[in-house]
C-alpha cells in the first residue's frame, strides 16, 4: 500500500511540475497580464485612487470583492470552529490547582472544597503543572503595547508601505495571544472574551458590507467609493483613499477577533477553562 | 549573488516541507511547519512580492504555528490504537 502512495504521489508531482512548463516566464513582459492589466494598475492608481501602494489599491477597491469574500471566508471559519467546539455545559473538574505565590507553594483542592479568593497571592492554575514564570509574564507584559501599536500602525499605513487590514488585524490577534499563552486562558477571557470576540468579527464584516451598501445607495456600484465624496468632504478620488481605510479597518477588526475565537476554541477544546 | 539566495532558501524550502511531512513527532511537524512558512515568506520577498511575504510572516509562519501547536497541546503523546 505504501508503494502505491508513493508511486500516485509522486506522479502527480511529475505532472504538477510539468505543467508549470506551461506558464510564462517569471517578470515576462510579453504576458496577457503584463501587456492589459498591470499597465492600467501602474499608470491609473494614483490618479483614481491617491493611494501610493498599488497592492493596496487593488485588493480594496479595484478587487474590492475578492477580499470581501476572503473576509467572510475567515468568518465562516471562526463559525464552523464554533460550532464545533464550542461546550456550554462543563462539568467541574475533579480539582482545581491554586497557587499561593508569595511561598510558591500549590494547592490541589478537590471539588466540593472551598476555593480560595483569586487575589494578588493566590492565583488559579491549571491542572497541568505550569511553573511561575514571572520573567515571561513581565517580558509579555512589556511588549504586548507595542507590538498593538504596530499593528495600528501596519493597519493605518497601509496606503504607503506594505501591510493592511490583514496582516494588522493578525498581529492584533497575535498581541492577544500573547497574552493568554504567557499568563493563562481565563486571564485572557476575562480581558477579552468569546462574546465579545464574536461581535466584533461580525462588527468587521458589517463594517465592510455596509460600506458597500452605502455606495449603493449614494447612487454607485457597491464598494464604488467615490460615491462616499460627500460623507467624507472631499473630492471623489481622495474619497477612494479614504474608503479604503474604513474597510481595512473593518478587516482588521474580523481578523482579529477571528484569530482570538479560533485560538480560545483550539487550545481549551471549547471549554474555555483551561487552555495552552 | 541573488540567485545564490534564492537557491538557498529553495532547498530549505524543499527540506522543511519533506521533514514537515515525514517526521513523527507532531509538535516537531508543527514547528517544521513555521519553518518553511518563514523560508516561503523569505521567498516571497526575494522575488519583491513584499505585502505577500508580509502576510505570509503573520499569518503562515505566526498565528498559524500557534494554532497547530495549541490543537497539538490537546492531543496525547502516544497514540491509545
Amino acid at each position: 500500500m505504501k508503494t502505491v502512495e508513493k508511486i500516485i504521489v509522486l506522479l502527480f508531482g511529475c505532472f504538477l511540475i510539468y505543467c508549470t512548463f506551461d506558464f510564462p516566464d517569471w517578470s515576462d513582459p510579453g504576458t496577457p497580464a503584463s501587456t492589459h492589466v498591470s499597465p492600467y494598475y501602474i499608470e491609473k492608481t494614483l490618479t483614481d485612487t491617491a493611494v501610493p501602494n498599488m497592492v493596496t489599491a487593488i485588493l480594496a477597491d479595484y478587487r474590492g470583492f475578492d477580499t470581501l469574500f476572503e473576509t467572510i471566508v475567515i468568518f465562516t471559519a471562526v463559525i464552523a470552529c464554533f460550532l464545533l467546539l464550542r461546550q456550554y455545559k462543563i462539568d467541574e473538574p475533579v480539582a482545581r490547582m491554586y497557587r499561593h505565590i508569595p511561598t510558591g507553594t500549590t494547592f490541589r483542592i478537590k471539588s466540593g472544597g472551598k476555593y480560595p479568593r483569586e487575589s494578588a497571592d493566590f492565583e488559579r492554575i491549571d491542572l497541568q503543572y505550569v511553573p511561575y514564570g514571572v520573567v515571561v509574564k513581565t517580558t509579555c507584559r512589556k511588549i504586548i503595547p507595542f507590538v498593538q501599536l504596530f499593528a495600528l500602525y501596519v493597519i493605518a499605513h497601509g496606503h504607503h508601505s506594505p501591510g493592511g487590514g490583514f496582516q494588522g488585524g493578525v498581529i492584533l490577534g497575535a498581541s492577544v495571544i500573547v497574552f493568554a499563552i504567557s499568563h493563562n486562558l481565563r486571564s485572557a477571557t476575562h480581558r477579552l472574551g468569546d462574546k465579545i470576540a464574536a461581535v466584533l468579527c461580525t462588527l468587521g464584516v458589517f463594517i465592510y458590507t455596509a460600506t458597500g451598501v452605502l455606495c449603493m445607495l449614494l447612487g454607485d456600484n457597491f464598494l464604488d467609493y467615490s460615491a462616499l465624496a460627500p460623507i467624507f468632504g472631499t473630492d471623489p478620488v481622495m474619497a477612494r483613499s479614504h474608503g479604503i481605510l474604513v474597510v481595512e479597518i473593518g478587516v482588521g477588526l474580523a481578523v482579529m477577533a477571528a484569530m482570538i475565537s479560533l485560538y480560545y476554541n483550539v487550545s481549551s477544546a471549547g471549554k474555555l477553562d483551561e487552555g495552552l | 549573488m541573488i540567485w545564490t539566495l534564492e537557491i538557498i532558501v529553495l532547498t530549505m524550502v524543499v527540506i522543511t516541507a519533506v521533514a514537515a511531512i515525514s517526521v513523527k513527532d507532531l509538535l516537531g511537524a508543527a514547528v517544521l511547519f513555521g519553518a518553511y512558512s518563514f523560508m516561503m515568506c523569505l521567498l516571497w520577498a526575494i522575488m519583491g512580492a513584499v505585502d505577500v511575504a508580509f502576510t505570509e510572516a503573520s499569518v503562515g509562519a505566526g498565528i498559524s504555528t500557534v494554532l497547530f501547536v495549541s490543537a497539538v497541546f490537546r492531543t496525547s503523546r502516544r497514540s491509545k490504537d
